[in-house]
């Protein structure tokens, strides 16, 4: 700290010795994975130096970049300007119709005419966006507000999924029946999985989810006789319209508005449910289960409402993914999965409605719209994870809490605009 | 009989893989409470430089029993540097954090470093050469290859030296010391950093034996061979106690021989489920483990 | 007349170590009382076996609530403690950081309501209703203990005392007939400690409630305690009003000990 009053020239010239070294390190780390590749055909040694050049400038300039980033937020804790006025316009932006109205209004009007502005391909990607989105939301009622780091989300998924194929296999079950019976059955199997492991510590139900997710997994690519194995159910039928028979463009159409139906929906359960009697008992236990319980809260009931809330929806969506592919196998639920869908929540912001859609949108269309960056999408999400754990563990938006407003105001709180508590 | 005795020592020779994993997740759990979900990935690229390095050194014509050590060792050292990074980048910055958020770095590390691999290297499975000889004195045995036995005996050496190490070192007294207080330790002059760090590298350079020994045993790699063994080994710390090293060795063995045994006699179909079925069951029944003493958090 | 807390012989077993031993203590209906002793007595292991965190080895734990039959609560979880009204605060400040100095409140109004998640969902007019009353009720107990220009800050955004207050408030909306606070004065300055021995006598009057306290700041437990019990190594050594336990051989004893040996 001292380093302030020192004379600029060492000053630059120590952290270009930092970056430096920091530069000859990864050189040296990388040096065989990124260098030598072995051709195991004809035993040959292809050597890749230019890797290492691109590792040693990439290492040198993010040095600068990490120890910038880290510096601010050394002194952003303790002096905490950050984040103040994002939040200021954050709430101004939610709370005065001036300004969100027009917005809205617009959104909704792009929203709509979408599927007729674009093709039935990107279409068809904006509905796997709008299913993360949703994912991500359900999610986020686990992660983000009940604070339980459920990695096996993805089982979830693949019993809404199953539910909605295996009834469709055998018994005709059409897609509007089964949605509802999907977020049920879902939901049971959240409360079986959850009864067990609520008594257990963060980290630990984080491993056990994990592995709830993969014996599932594993189960259903390894029983034939009930799941059709590996080979997976084919024929599933689309959600239909009153026997209407459609074309595979209109039923795209017809998902695509079936999504944003259940985004919105789901949005607005989301965000009630936030700023709810439950809701804040899930954030309660996310910050502090003893004083939660000491507070009269009773944390097996909370966080198995949670559970089977965030499996409800996840069971939701997989039934809505077994109807838009038609076509389902084990290998669409493996952990990766549920990484993403992690990433999109910690990415988006954990606890944040608005976040987790932004998430959703950056992790599943960037990808598919920069095709070159297709290939290290894997790469970014873990990478990101990391450095928002580092350097933004709020995430991109983080949560906003309600404001309330009271007549006997103080004068401290007086002229902010605001709403009542059931608005 | 024998097909009893060939389980046996199959699983042994597993659960003594899984020792040498757990070792990593159970010094880092004991010392800063984070599972290390990355430790798989450690191995993996342990596994990986092992390859690169027997393959290069291979075609400058060594071979026989300095081959392996020399390859060995660059991989000890590799993943040591690596673990000892990835502490540095995903885990000291959130000492102070939240509980959940190192784990959250460390899924996310996990994931970049599988991709890493499958980027620079490739996604197919990479043959690995068999790097431990056949023993002549072993010829007329059939219950157990070389190979394995090799297996074994490593993992009891390195387990002894580890336990020497933290019995009588310095540096072992200090990570017992951190691992108990940390604030105490720092009072008392230890340099928890430092600690950690050691931590880190020990327990990545056990990783990489493992890695070494039974890709070449096994013969063949890709990038994702450390998130089963990594989850696996997580299952044997947690079964032995998390945070105790001789339960470590305890849960990697007991691992082994559940899934020798249940493939063997049951189905080899379920092969994982039954390791992620034993993780369940011990999480959910005894958190504590087999060696681990029940802990209440302080009011 | 009942007290509305009675102990008796309560023991409390950590694995070999004895941490309460045979502890008797009553609290009566609109008391104030104060649990002393040196550091590492047994003071908070009463209050977490009073309150539900650990579950007792031995002993009696009694409760008469004003309008409700007599409940002994030794195998009761935190969260049914709390109900059957007893609630307190954290030596070591537990608020929910994150939330706002108002929905901390509000959690706490959380065993007094009962709209799930549907009424979450629908917003139907009972809910609505019972909401605004959560509200209503968390922004009064703001109100009391001088917190009401707060709302809307996050509680971890707080000055310390104030901190200490929330927590008070946070406590007082569960409705509890006996307030159990840990230290309340732990940290505070002269002012501010002067400030809080009035609001706890205020509390006491206005909602009519009885109030156990652990408190190492003498001259606020002599100022406000009707009874003072003393612990000290798991065992009760002394009890009276402030006044006999100030002259009592063995409280001396235990103190002063205590000084010389730290």
């Amino acid at each position: 700290m001292d380093s302030e009053k020192r004379p600029m020239l060492p000053l630059i010239g120590s952290e270009i010795v930092k970056s430096t070294l920091t530069a000859l390190w990864f050189m040296f780390l990388t040096f065989p994975i990124m260098v030598i590749k072995i051709s195991p055909l004809d035993k040959t040694i292809h050597w890749r130096w230019m890797n290492l050049v691109y590792v040693g400038a990439g290492a040198f300039f993010l040095s600068f970049l990490w120890r910038y980033f880290m510096e601010r937020k050394v002194q952003g804790a303790r002096a905490d300007e950050d984040g103040g006025w994002q939040k200021r316009a954050g709430q101004r932006i939610s709370t005065d119709r001036r300004i969100y109205l027009p917005g809205l209004i617009a959104l909704g009007a792009f929203v709509a005419i979408f599927p007729f502005l674009f093709s039935s391909y990107q279409t068809s990607i904006m509905i796997t966006a709008l299913m993360y989105v949703m994912l991500g939301l359900g999610l986020n009622i686990v992660v983000g507000l009940a604070g339980l780091l459920n990695l096996g989300y993805v089982a979830f998924y693949a019993v809404g999924a199953y539910f909605f194929a295996l009834m469709n296999h055998h018994f005709g079950l059409g897609f509007w029946f089964a949605l509802p019976m999907a977020g049920a059955i879902a939901a049971i199997f959240g409360i079986l999985l959850g009864f067990p492991v609520l008594r257990l510590r963060g980290d630990y139900l984080a491993i056990v989810t994990l592995g709830f997710g993969e014996i599932i997994r594993l189960i259903l690519e390894n029983w034939n006789d009930f799941s059709f194995g590996p080979s997976g159910i084919a024929g599933i039928s689309r959600p239909g319209i009153m026997g209407a028979s459609l074309t595979l463009h209109q039923h795209t159409i017809y998902l695509y508005y079936i999504m944003i139906v259940m985004v919105v929906f789901t949005m607005i359960v989301v965000g009630r449910l936030r700023n709810s009697r439950i809701g804040r008992a899930w954030i309660a236990l996310r910050e502090d289960e003893v004083a939660c319980q000491a507070m009269g809260i009773d944390k097996a009931k909370t966080k198995l409402m949670a559970f089977a809330l965030g499996a409800t929806w996840a069971g939701f969506v997989g039934c809505i993914f077994a109807a838009k592919t038609t076509f389902i196998n084990p290998s669409s639920f493996t952990f990766m999965e549920s990484a993403i869908i992690l990433s999109i929540v910690v990415l988006g912001g954990m606890g944040s409605i608005m976040g987790v859609v932004v998430g959703a949108f950056i992790l599943i269309l960037l990808p598919e719209y920069l095709r070159a960056f297709s290939e290290y999408r894997m790469l970014v999400f873990g990478a990101s994870m990391v450095l928002i754990m580092v350097f933004r563990p709020q995430g991109i938006i983080g949560g906003i809490r309600q404001h309330y407003t009271f007549q006997r105001k103080p004068a401290a709180d007086a002229g902010e605009g605001g709403d009542a508590a059931c608005a | 009989m024998e097909y009893f005795l060939e389980l046996f020592f199959g699983g042994l020779t597993r659960g003594s893989i899984y020792a040498l994993i757990a070792l990593g997740y159970t010094m880092v759990y004991g010392i800063i409470e984070l599972i290390n979900f990355a430790h798989g990935e450690i191995y993996m690229i342990g596994a990986f430089t092992a390859l690169i390095a027997a393959s290069a050194l291979a075609m400058l014509g060594m071979d026989g029993w300095s081959l392996l050590a020399l390859s060995g060792v660059i991989a000890i050292i590799y993943s040591a540097a690596y673990g000892f990074t990835i502490e540095k980048i995903a885990y000291k910055p959130l000492r102070k954090a939240q509980r959940l958020s190192p784990l959250i770095s460390a899924i996310g590390m996990s994931i970049f470093l599988q991709n890493y691999v499958l980027l620079a290297q490739t996604s197919d499975f990479l043959s690995f050469p068999a790097l431990i000889d056949e023993f002549s004195f072993m010829e007329n045995v059939t219950i157990i290859g070389s190979a394995e036995l090799v297996i074994i005996i490593t993992t009891a050496v390195a387990t002894a030296i580890l336990t020497l190490f933290i019995k009588f070192t310095r540096m072992g007294r200090a990570m017992r010391a951190v691992a108990q207080d940390k604030t105490m330790a720092m009072l008392l002059g230890v340099n928890v950093n430092r600690v950690i760090s050691a931590t880190f590298i020990i327990g990545s350079a056990l990783a990489a034996v493992g890695g070494v020994l039974i890709s070449s045993q096994i013969g063949q790699i890709n990038f994702y061979i450390g998130f089963i063994a990594g989850i696996k080994a997580f299952t044997a710390a947690v079964l032995g106690g998390i945070g105790s090293i001789p339960g470590a060795v305890l849960g990697g063995l007991v691992l082994g021989w559940t899934e020798s045994f249940a493939t063997g006699y049951i189905s080899s179909d379920y092969e994982d489920v039954f390791a992620f079925g034993l993780l369940v069951f011990i999480l959910i029944f005894r958190p504590a483990g087999i060696l681990g003493k029940a802990s209440s958090e302080k009011v | 007349m009942q007290p509305v807390l009675d102990v008796k012989k309560l023991t409390m077993d950590f694995g070999g170590l004895r941490a309460l031993e045979g502890i008797d203590l009553q609290v009566n209906r609109g008391e104030i009382v104060a649990l002393i002793g040196p550091n590492g007595a047994g003071k908070t292991t009463f209050f977490n076996c009073i309150t539900g965190i650990y579950e007792p080895s031995g002993g009696d734990m009694i409760i008469n609530p004003p309008d409700k039959p007599a409940k002994r609560i030794n195998k009761l979880k935190p969260n049914t403690v709390t109900e059957s009204g007893l609630a307190r605060t954290f030596q070591n400040i537990r608020l929910f950081q994150k939330m706002t100095v108002l929905e901390n409140v509000m959690v706490a109004r959380h065993c007094r309501t009962r709209s799930g998640i549907l009424g979450a969902i629908f917003r139907g007019t009972k809910t609505c209703a019972e909401e605004q009353e959560m509200v209503d009720f968390s922004y009064r107990m703001l109100e009391k203990v001088g917190l009401e220009g707060y709302v809307n800050d996050l509680a971890q955004e707080l000055p310390y005392g104030a901190q200490r207050r929330l927590e008070i408030a946070r406590a007082m909306a569960t409705e509890p007939f006996l307030l159990l606070l840990d230290e309340p004065a732990a940290g505070m300055n002269p002012r501010e400690t002067r400030e809080l021995d009035a609001l706890i006598t205020r509390i006491r009057d206005e909602e009519n409630l009885s109030i156990l306290l652990i408190e190492h700041d003498m001259k606020l437990v002599m100022s406000i305690s009707q009874r003072i019990y003393v612990l000290d190594y798991g065992k009760m050594i002394a009890r009276g009003t402030p006044a006999e336990v100030a002259a009592d051989p063995n409280v001396v004893k235990a103190y002063l000990g205590e000084t010389f040996d730290a």
